[in-house]
This record gives structure tokens, sequence and C-alpha cells, in this order.
């Protein structure tokens, strides 16, 4: 799956163009909902999301080859990892903090 | 498709359900842990099966395992540490570097993928390949090099001042322009090594040029802004591998940054334009000319203050970054307590842009255990400071400012305040009479219904806290 990626056939090329708009679209309907008091844990959720990145510099390291690609490889995965784990990890701690008034009343 | 080819796919839908259940669950603090926690395990599923498939199973995978071996383990390890121990105040800077490392997983991703397939002597690569891979690599670039700037800026490291110099819009445009030229000759002229290093260079100016003009109290604009920007070039780097997780992922990131950073700029009643290009902040000459006037402000003790708020109806606080900055938010809490304790009703008006990033101070507060529904957004609370005994406002400035609604001239004209100047008893704890983040005078103090308290918050609040005791 690796060899020719980039070869990027129109077909594949189109269909991650239909999944592109869509999600754009489900992206933006998600977060509207999103009330303000939330906004900074939900700042560092979707930061968190886009630290999938890390699968991407992994690819890049199953097939790396020479001393340039294996750097940047090796860059790829400290970066996406860092991104990936701090994000989920200090948004936790932010949710972990909200609580109601103990009685329950609102 | 072999089996584990369709594998992949399902595993990489699940990973992507899972990232818009995460955003869609944090539309309520009840649910909001559980998503966040939800899209992780996500994560780490996607993480997991592509280790497998792609190391482990694959003939040869396991010869450059050792890069993960060692990388994954430092990142986890910097991320979890830095996670663990930022302090609450100091959450927008470390989004920004975590936003910014990202940004730089994603630019080495699609140089990695240029340079893998560049270079030789063959025909042109495909131009959609190439359009994905230089806008992934142009963006993440961006996005890492202006995310440094803005944790620089927000953590005081470099000047929070609107860095500006003649001709400084210019050189950005100029910048910009070299990027577009450039790409369009990698795309259709040569796939040349030097001119993509060269791309990537004037890619990690732009970032810095862009963001060094902008002033420090709009950083969390810009990290919201470049947080979306990450979200793109993630995506692109989806269209290069042709990889739906990264692609969707990216995608709704990119999508939900941007609404984001739109929402943000409405609550201050600003164009986006004008937080990137107005130099918000600098010393403006009109304003300054409209406050030189004698600022008649009167003081009033802790006690005085204590007993006004002890035998009230109802006390409206107003929490600022100032708060923040002295660490008052568990004395505060303690006032709350002690007043709710008196019968007083204690409710808190959180603007949207208070702090140094929308609800910013919700988190802060409840890292001082204040119950969040005593927390109320702008449109809920502002008419009720009418029926206020006392307001109360702590290290707030620009968003009480009521020459936003009145004084044409001034740079926060018609950003939507708080109606603090409408409650019977209006108490500004401050430290000083020195203007806001923004640089902006607030006729608020010289009001004849405010009276301000001077000190470091903290000292302030604790002694309003004892001033209740007694009362």
């Amino acid at each position: 799956m690796n060899e020719a990626v980039h070869t990027l056939p129109t077909e594949a090329l189109l269909q991650a163009l239909f999944i592109f708009v869509l999600t754009a679209f489900v992206g933006y309907e998600v977060v509207s909902k999103v009330p303000t008091m939330l906004h900074t844990p939900l700042m560092s959720g979707a930061n968190a999301v886009h630290g999938v990145i890390v699968v991407g510099a992994m690819l890049v390291a199953a097939s790396a080859e020479g001393p340039l690609r294996i750097v940047l490889a090796l860059l790829g995965v400290i970066l996406g990892t860092i991104n990936v784990v701090g994000g989920f990890v200090v948004t936790d701690r932010m949710l972990e903090m909200f609580k109601r008034r103990p009685d329950g009343k609102s | 498709m072999t089996t584990l080819e369709i594998v992949t796919f399902f595993v990489y839908l699940a990973g992507s359900v899972t990232f818009i259940l995460g955003l869609k669950f944090l539309a309520s603090p009840v649910s909001a842990r559980r998503g966040n926690r939800l899209a992780a395990t996500g994560m780490a599923i996607v993480v997991g099966w592509v280790f497998m498939t792609e190391f482990l199973l694959r003939d040869g995978g396991l010869s450059t395992v050792w890069i993960l071996a060692v990388g994954i383990p430092i990142g986890s390890l910097v991320g979890a540490v830095g996670a663990r121990r930022v302090p609450m105040t100091a959450m927008p800077q470390m989004v920004a570097i975590f936003n910014g490392a990202g940004g730089g997983a994603a630019a080495v991703v699609a140089s990695a993928e240029f340079l893998r397939d560049a270079g030789g002597s063959g025909p042109l690569l495909p131009a959609t390949f190439m359009i994905a891979t230089l806008l992934g690599a142009v963006i993440g670039s961006v996005s890492l090099t202006g995310s440094i700037i803005a944790f620089g800026k927000l953590q005081g490291i470099v000047s929070g001042r609107p860095v500006t110099y003649p001709g400084d819009k210019i050189v950005t445009g100029a910048l910009l322009a070299g990027i577009l030229v450039l790409g369009v000759v990698l795309t259709v002229v040569t796939n040349s090594v030097p001119l993509f290093l060269l791309f990537l260079g004037l890619a990690l100016v732009l970032g810095v040029a862009a963001v060094m003009p902008i002033g420090g109290a709009d950083m969390p604009v810009v990290v919201s802004l470049l947080n979306s920007y990450t979200g793109i070039a993630v995506a692109a780097t989806g269209f290069v591998l042709n990889n739906y997780a990264l692609l969707v992922a990216g995608t709704l990131v990119g999508a939900s940054g941007g609404i984001l950073t739109q929402l943000m700029c409405r609550a201050m009643n600003r164009s986006l334009f004008n937080v990137l290009f107005g130099a918000f902040g600098t010393a403006g000459g009109t304003m300054v000319a409209g406050a030189t006037g004698d600022l008649n402000v009167r003081e009033i003790t802790a006690e005085d203050a204590a007993v006004l708020m002890a035998y009230g109806r109802k006390v409206i606080i107003v929490p600022g970054y100032g708060m923040a900055v002295a660490q008052a938010q568990q004395s505060v809490r303690e006032l709350m307590d002690l007043l709710v304790a008196k019968g007083v009703d204690v409710e808190f008006a959180i603007h949207p842009v208070a702090g140094r990033m929308p609800g910013h101070m919700n988190v802060l507060l409840a890292e001082a255990n204040v119950p969040y529904d005593r927390l109320k957004e702008m449109d809920e609370i502002n008419d009720d400071f009418q029926n206020a005994t006392v307001a109360l406002v702590i290290g707030a400035n620009d968003v009480t400012n009521p020459a936003a609604r009145t004084d044409t001239s001034s740079p926060i004209y018609g950003m939507p305040i708080l109606n603090v100047d409408q409650a019977e008893h209006v108490i500004v704890l401050k430290r000083s009479m020195a203007a806001g983040f923004a640089g902006i005078d607030n006729p608020l103090y010289s009001d004849p219904r405010t009276t301000m308290l001077f000190g470091d918050a903290k000292k302030s609040v604790e002694a309003l806290v004892s001033g209740v005791k007694a009362a």
C-alpha cells in the first residue's frame, strides 16, 4: 500500500474530496453547539484530535530509507506524539474539574 | 483490496466516529470528559492498528520499528509531563505549543513524502500530489513557527506589543507571493529539492512575520486560527497519503478551529482581518486624548466593601485575567461560600473573551471548585446587573469598559461588554491604575457608582473574606 501512493488515482482523490467537504460541514455543526464555557477545553481537545498526524509520521517511518527520511520520520513521530498525548491529557485534566453545585439546583 | 486493507478501513472509520463524538460530547460539561476519553481511545486504537499492520506484521516492518520505540516514548513523556505540570493560567500557551508540534509534524510528513519521490530525473510528480504536499508543508510550517511566537507572546518571552515596522505588510506580502510562485514552479516546472527547501524556509519565516505584528491580547484568536491551520495541514497530508483517518480528523479540526475563531472575533466585535492586520493594542492617538482628563476615582476599604456585599441581595463577580495572575481563585471561592452562607445570591459573569482564551475563566474557577452552574455567560446575566447590589470586578478591565458602548473613537467601540455599571455599587479590585491588556483607559473607574480597592487581587479578596466573616 505504501509504494506508489503518490500516483493518487483520480477516483481516490475524488472520494477523498467528497469526505473532506462533508466532514467540514460536520465539524462546523458539531462545534457550533459547544457553549462558550467549554471553549478552552474544546480548543485543546480539537488540538489533540489533529495529533492523528502521528499516524502519518508512522506511515513515513514504516517505509523510511536513507538518513534524511529516517530523521524526518523520527521528528514527525516525536512531534505528533507530543501533540496527541499532551492534548488529550491536558483536556482531561481540565474537564475533570468541571462540577455542578452540590445541591444540584440550577 | 486485501482483507487487511478492509479491516484497516473500518479501523479508520471507527476512529473517525470517535473523533466526531468526542467533539459532540463537548456540548455539555456532563458528557465532555467522556467525549475526550472516547476520542483518545479511538486514537489509541488507530495508532495501535497501524503499529501492528505496518510494523509487526509487514515483511521488513521491524527494520524501522526503532523509530517508534525511540520517538513515541520521548513524545509521550514531553507531552504528558507538560500537560500535567502546566498551571491552568498558562493553558493558552500550552495549547499553542501542542498545536505547533502538530503543525511541525504535518510539515515533516509532507516533506518526507515529497523527498521520497522527488529529485529523480523522471517525469514530474502528479499535480494533485504536489498541491496536497505543498499545502501540508506550507500550512504546517506556518502553524509551527506562528505557534512558537504565540507561545512566546503569551509567556512574556516575546514582546506582547504588536511588533510592527515600516513596510512589514509588504514583507509579509512578498513572503506570501514568493511561496505562491515557488509552489507553482514546484508543481508545473520542476520537482527541485533545493527549491522545495527554500519554499519551506519561506513558510517558516512567514509564520513568524504574520504573528509578530499581532498584540498579545489577540493571541487566543491566533492560537485558535493556527489550530485550524494545523487541522487543514493534517487534512492535506491525508490527501497525500490517501489516509481517511488523517483526512477526517484534520478536516474536523480545521472546520471547528475556523468557527471558534469566528466566534471569538464576533465576541470582540472585530473582523478576523482587523485582528490579523490591525496591530491592535498600540497606543493609538484618539482615546488617549479623551482619557487624560482628571480621573476622579474613589477608594473603598476592604471592610466597607465586605459589609456592602454581606448585607446585599445579589453579588455578581466579574473575574478577569488579573484574578488568575494573582492566583486568587481559591479565595474568590471562599468569598462566594461565605456570602452564600449569609443568604446572598452569588453569580459569576463570564465575558466570552475574559481571560486569555474563551472559557478560560470557567476552567480556572472550576479548578477552584466553583460549581459551573454559578457561572453565567454574558447574554444570560447582562440584564441581571440592574438587580445586583454589588458588581465585584476582580482583575477584569476591557470587558467592563463602557466606552465600548458610547465612545465611537475607542478602539473597542462596539464590543459587547458586561453591564457592570448598572449595578447599585461597583467595586473594582485592581493592582494599579494601569490600563488593561489592550492598553485602553476605562471610564468605569471614574463613574460615581464605582469604588476601587487597590492591591494584589489575592490579598484584596482575602481581606474581603475576613471582612465578610466579621460582618
